[in-house]
């Protein structure tokens, strides 16, 4: 059963036609959590009593962590997948997350920073979770660069892998970061091992972003990964066919 | 709504700034992020057919 749906899944054509099927919906449901979640937490979300309205930064800096921090568990796991089982999906999925992942690294960096002025009086802090997450960032550009440094693309997809999973030592750096060193940070307002510290009128708004982005975030992997099968099996007689049949 | 106008939403007690900001900027991201992949796509289909159109 296993076997099964691992091989469905890892066969470019069954992935390319299954996606095309899944986007549309997926989008939808995206786009319309993540449209809630902005004009609740902007319009509607009380203020934070000792931060202000500055706080309502929360609603785009933490979703976007959040991915940040599970892309990063997924493109690893896509990179020990495709060493260990030579498997092309994987490898192209490493190739499709890295630059989903910078991108949401860096909102998260940029929000925050903007996030820090009014709150801290600073833009930037060499403050442990900062220069980790900025270490982050230059993880996945690594990825990005490691990827396509190569003529041969099965050497830039090993390469890409390994660092993608040596690179990992970072991720429980992160989450400890702001219990190891209690510098500027504020410490997690979600934990799943714990209650909130924040209201249910704050809360709301927080999860339904979260939940928008984890499915933006498959949507963009998604796309990104139809990409890489379109050109790397231009070639293919499945994809030709499939695209005559399309017009 | 939590504010009492809609000018009161804009400048956030003057955090407006910071919070407008930092959404046009993350949003921004986020826009080049869908449009990036669809427009590869595009440009890729596009190839494969003309290539099939010669062969």
């Amino acid at each position: 059963m296993f076997r099964q749906w691992f091989h469905r899944w890892g066969s470019p054509p069954w992935f390319y036609r299954m996606s095309g099927t899944l986007l549309p919906w997926l989008s939808v449901v995206a786009a319309g959590l993540i449209a809630t979640g902005t004009v609740w937490g902007l319009a509607f979300a009380p203020e934070d009593a000792r931060q202000g309205n500055s706080f309502r930064i929360i609603y785009l800096h933490v979703p976007a962590s959040f991915l940040a921090l599970a892309g990063y568990y997924l493109m690893a796991l896509a990179g020990c997948i495709g060493l260990v089982w030579r498997m092309k999906l994987a490898f192209w999925a490493v190739r499709a997350a890295a630059p989903i992942g910078a991108a949401l690294t860096f909102i998260a960096l940029v929000t925050g920073s903007i996030w820090g002025k009014p709150t801290w009086g600073t833009w930037w802090e060499w403050d442990a979770r900062i220069t980790s997450m900025l270490i982050l960032f230059f993880l996945y550009l690594g990825v990005m660069a490691l990827a396509s440094a190569y003529q041969n693309s099965d050497s830039g997809n090993r390469a890409a892998s390994i660092l993608a999973i040596v690179g990992m030592v970072n991720i429980p750096i992160i989450y400890k970061s702001v219990d190891w060193w209690n510098t500027l940070h504020q410490g997690a307002s979600l934990k799943l091992t714990s209650a909130p510290t924040i209201h249910g009128s704050m809360l709301y708004p927080l999860l339904i972003m979260i939940a928008g982005f984890y499915l933006l975030y498959a949507v963009l992997l998604l796309l990104n990964l139809r990409c890489e099968i379109l050109s790397n099996e231009r070639h293919s007689r499945w994809l030709q066919d499939f695209l005559g049949d399309k017009r | 709504m939590y504010f009492a106008s809609f000018a009161d939403l804009i400048a956030m007690n003057g955090h407006g700034i910071y919070v407008w900001s930092a959404y046009a900027i993350g949003y921004a991201v986020l826009a080049a992020l869908i449009i990036q992949p669809l427009a590869r796509h595009a440009a890729l289909s596009r190839q494969i057919r003309q290539q099939q159109d010669e062969d």
